[in-house]
Formats: C-alpha cells, sequence, structure tokens
C-alpha cells in the first residue's frame, strides 16, 4: 500500500507556505524535516497541561511528566527495536551523541597510538569530535576511503584494522553522496576482531527500517529533527555492556545517585547519562513523531522516496551539463549535482527565488568535496510529503537558472 | 560622475524589473561581462570569504584617486562586487570613505547586507573601504 501523499501534505502546514510569491517547494530534508501538526501540537500540549520537572517530583504533574518522557524512552527503543530502556539516552542529537561517545568511551577506552577508524564520507560531526579525542589523547584516525561512485571500499578496511584500533564509527546514509553504506558487512567484520562499531544514523533513521539488534550496532545515534520531531532532541543507543563500561559524560542532576563532598556516585543506566534537567517536552514530542512515521509505515516510505528518487534522476539527467555526484545504486532520497559550471551558490539563489528550498555548499562533508575536487554541490533531498510535481517544478527550475547563467 | 550619480544610474537600471529573477539576471550579466582580474592577483591576500562564495578585491592608488578590481568565483556576489567597483572606483579615498551606500537599499538587495549573508556584501564594503584609508594613511606620510 502506497502512501496518500495529498492527505498527508495537509499534515505539514508548512508547505502551504508561499515564497516570494511562490508555492514552497521543500527540498532540504536532509538538513531537517517539517513537522506534522501532531507533533507540534503535542509540543503545545506538553507546556501547556503536563508540564513540571520530571524524576523525584512527588506531585501530580511530575509524575505525569515522567511517565510520558520514559514512554517516549521506551518508544524509541522500539522504534529501532533495542533489546532495553537502558540502552537509549536521549542527548540534543546526533552531535552531541557522537561527542558523548567520544568523550566517554574515547578517554576511557583509548591511549596513545589507538586507533580510531571513520569513512571518507563522514559529516563533519563524526570527524571533529575524533580529533578533538586525537589532541587529547594522541590517538590516530584512520579513514576508508570511497570510490569514484561513492561507494565504500570496504576491501580496504582489514588493512585498515590492527590491533590498536579501538571503534570504527561510520555513517549508515551519506549526507552528500547518498550511499547507503553496508553497515551490517562492517559490524561483522569489526566484531571478528571485537572492535565496537558506531553507525551515525542521521540521514537513514528518516528513511529506513532500523533494528539495531538485527545490525548488531554497538552504538547508533540519530536526531529527532531529521524524522519529523523537534530540534534538539537526539538519541544515543549503546549496548548495555558499554554504557556500563564508559564513564559519564557530563555531571550534574539527574545523573547521581549520591553526592558527598568526598564522593559522588553515579545513577544507573540510563540516568548516568542524562545530565541536567532533560527535554522531556522533546522526548515526547519525538515519541509522537515515531508513531506518525510508523502509522504510516517505514516501508511505505522508503518506496514513496526512491520512487521520487529514480524519477528526479530520470528528468535531471535530461538536463545539459547536468552532473550527479555520487552515482552507487542502493541510496537514500537525496541527490547532489552540478550543472556545468554554474557554481552551487547562484543554482542555489535562483532557485530560492522560485521557491525552491536546496542545501548547497559542501554539506558539513569537506573531505568528499575534496574528494572530488569540487567545492560544493546543490543538494535536493526528499521526504514522504514530496511530490512527483515539485520535482517537475524543481527541473523546471534548475533549466531556468541554466539559461539564466548562459550555460 | 559623483558617487552618487553613478548609484542614481544603477538604480534607474534595476528600476523596471519588477520581478527577483530580473534583478538576478541583471546582476549575472553584470558579473559575466565585468572586466575579469588577473589570475596572479586572485590570491588570499586580495580574497574576502563567504561562507559559500570567493570574492577578490584589489585597490590601486593614483593621481589621488582609488582604482578597484573585484571577481568572485559565484554570478550573484560576483555582479555585486562589478557594481561596487563601478561605484568606488576613481574617486578620492575621503569621497569613498564618506560615502553612503544607498543603492543597495534602492534595488532591493538589503538582504544581502545582513552580517550572516554567505556573499558577504558588508565584508566587501569594508574591506574597500579599508584599502581607500590605508591608501590615504600611506599617502599623508609622504
Amino acid at each position: 500500500m502506497g502512501l496518500d501523499v495529498n492527505s498527508i501534505r495537509k499534515d505539514f502546514p508548512i508547505l502551504e507556505k508561499k515564497i516570494y510569491g511562490k508555492q514552497l517547494v521543500y527540498l532540504d530534508n536532509a538538513a531537517t524535516t517539517q513537522k506534522p501538526s501532531c507533533v507540534v501540537e503535542k509540543i503545545c500540549e506538553g507546556y501547556y497541561s503536563c508540564n513540571a520537572n520530571i524524576h523525584r517530583g512527588v506531585h501530580f504533574l511530575s509524575q505525569h511528566a515522567t511517565e510520558a518522557h520514559e514512554a517516549a524512552r521506551e518508544n524509541v527503543r522500539a522504534f529501532i527495536n533495542a533489546p532495553s530502556n537502558k540502552e537509549i539516552i536521549f542527548t540534543r542529537g546526533t552531535t552531541e551523541a557522537i561527542n558523548l561517545v567520544a568523550s566517554s568511551f574515547g578517554d576511557s577506552q583509548c591511549e596513545e597510538g589507538d586507533e580510531i577508524i571513520v569513512s571518507q564520507m563522514e559529516h563533519h560531526s563524526n570527524i571533529v569530535p575524533w580529533q578533538l579525542l586525537r589532541s587529547r589523547k594522541g590517538i590516530v584516525l584512520k579513514v576508508i576511503p570511497f570510490d569514484e561512485n561513492g561507494e565504500l571500499q570496504l576491501e580496504k578496511l582489514d588493512s585498515l584494522i590492527t590491533n590498536r584500533t579501538k571503534l570504527i564509527s561510520v555513517t549508515h546514509v551519506s549526507n552528500t553522496l547518498a550511499t547507503i553504506n553496508p553497515v551490517k558487512e562492517i559490524i561483522k567484520k569489526a566484531h571478528e576482531h571485537n572492535i565496537p562499531v558506531l553507525v551515525d544514523g542521521a540521514q537513514s533513521i528518516p528513511h529506513l527500517k532500523v533494528d539495531v539488534q538485527d545490525l548488531d550496532a554497538d552504538f547508533f545515534v540519530f536526531s529527532g529533527h531529521k524524522v519529523y520531531g523537534p530540534t534538539g532532541i537526539g538519541v544515543l543507543y549503546g549496548k548495555e555492556k558499554w554504557l556500563e563500561l564508559i564513564p559519564p559524560y557530563q555531571g550534574g542532576g539527574e545523573m547521581i545517585q549520591k553526592v558527598t563532598f568526598e564522593k559522588t556516585t553515579f545513577n544507573e543506566l540510563p540516568f548516568k547519562f542524562e545530565a541536567g534537567t532533560p527535554d522531556y517536552i522533546g522526548s515526547t514530542a519525538l515519541s509522537t513523531a515515531l508513531d506518525y512515521v510508523t502509522a504510516l509505515g517505514m516501508d511505505n516510505i522508503a518506496q514513496h522516496e526512491s520512487e521520487l528518487l529514480e524519477y528526479a534522476r530520470e528528468q535531471m539527467a535530461k538536463i545539459e551539463g547536468m552532473r550527479f555526484i555520487g552515482n552507487v545504486s542502493h541510496r537514500g532520497g537525496l541527490v547532489s549535482f552540478l550543472v556545468g559550471d554554474i557554481h552551487p551558490y547562484d543554482m542555489g539563489s535562483i532557485l530560492d527565488k522560485l521557491g525552491i528550498a536546496v542545501r548547497t555548499g559542501h554539506h558539513c562533508a569537506e573531505p568528499v568535496m575534496q574528494a572530488f575536487g569540487i567545492e560544493g554541490t546543490v543538494r535536493a533531498s526528499f521526504a514522504l510529503y514530496n511530490t512527483k510535481e515539485e520535482i517537475d517544478i524543481l527541473v523546471a527550475g534548475i533549466e531556468r537558472a541554466r539559461k539564466m547563467f548562459h550555460h | 560622475m559623483t558617487i552618487n550619480e553613478k548609484q542614481d544610474e544603477i538604480i534607474s537600471e534595476f528600476e523596471f524589473l519588477e520581478d527577483w529573477l530580473d534583478k538576478y539576471q541583471q546582476i549575472i550579466d553584470k558579473s559575466q561581462s565585468g572586466e575579469k582580474m588577473p589570475e596572479e592577483e586572485k590570491i588570499p591576500e586580495n580574497l574576502i570569504e563567504g561562507c559559500q562564495s570567493k570574492v577578490w578585491v584589489t585597490a590601486q592608488y593614483k593621481d589621488g584617486l582609488v582604482y578597484y578590481h573585484g571577481e568572485s568565483n559565484t554570478d550573484i556576489a560576483g555582479g555585486i562586487v562589478v557594481m561596487l567597483v563601478e561605484i568606488l572606483s576613481g574617486h578620492t579615498p575621503e569621497e569613498i570613505l564618506d560615502s553612503e551606500l544607498y543603492f543597495i537599499d534602492r534595488i532591493g538587495l538589503k538582504e544581502h547586507l545582513s552580517p550572516t549573508r554567505s556573499n558577504g556584501m558588508l565584508a566587501m564594503i569594508k574591506q574597500m573601504r579599508l584599502y581607500a584609508m590605508a591608501l590615504k594613511a600611506k599617502e599623508n606620510e609622504k
């Protein structure tokens, strides 16, 4: 059963918006998705009728808010099929989740000369935390390269793994090339050497059904705002054995069991990693977003987005001077491109004036740009509410821009 | 022509362009027909780096007047720098420093003046004024 996109679009009032007098065509979903009314209403309801600081409050509202926050945790657990609630840590987003692991796992498990492996197609948020760890601990950062199509050269992984490798941290889906990486295979290979793997799920969570047990991921991280939830809330899933082993990330309230000036004992999982007042409004709204996509069916969403992608590539390929960056067959719902020698910033500015929102630039993945010898790309990324008509508008917009730049 | 006369001339070119795309077309054409800078001048010392576009500006001082050259790797920032060069070139440092660049607002490019705007028009203007100031100081030393 496919998606009834016309009725889905009614759930997203922002899609009705006019930009410079033109109908908005929102194709910047890989940066953030729009929010359905139910998510926005959940945020309002949270503040209007069940706002109280959670945990340890004896009063009704506090208990009510605590139950909602913990129910959200359970919902996240079910969504990614994690074994236990203890393994679901709420963070501010993917970036904070990776920083948490780089700090807590990195500082406690790595010595000078130990190695962390990432891939060449990582977002900066899966590069810079490891570089900071390198400055603190003197670790070595190694990189799995990709080929000219944007496919990871997995055969090189064997030679990168040594007995000093402490962790492999890779993206599930590239935010620039759209490559869906064979993370299950990478994890299997890593586990043969007893190396844990962190999977950056920022781009996969809105597009694919994720099962952390099937993947056997040691850590899986994602942001709520990329899966129709609010900004400022994200998730770190970690296997209990790792989360028990590594020390807390930040200190403060919530994460302690007992504090004296001589000694502090830490709270149990998952609270050990959630210092300070959690974003319980965000967590419950994220839970609503997950219910929303679950009701539509992740398989239907994936199917709809691949149809859009296929149609977009087919139509865009007809444009003179069109060059796709990333040409893998197994791909997520986005397309990175350049037309002739039109600078992506110029292309994006004209599309903007036509009401079309795309992203331009290096997409926080400068090493990918360096590999292709380009400064940036234009990226159109699709979501469950996009239509073929919108792709037609995009294609006509690119054509129009091409002519404006005299190409 | 004075700086203001040149600004008025540019305003009159844009006046009848109501559609955004027509305005952008005008800017793109200015960039593409603008005088190109010699490659050897496109060096980091002359670069005003925005987030997504690069703009190079140089300044020469001749007979008490400042002459600018500017180019960008994008056509939109490029068109803007071509207009700035056109307006400010051939004037004394005092005239440049005292000038009020009202054409930007009048041709509807005010949004490009935001400090977070990635083509950094504000940074271009600031750099061009700094050149004028430096050339004036150098002249006074003599």
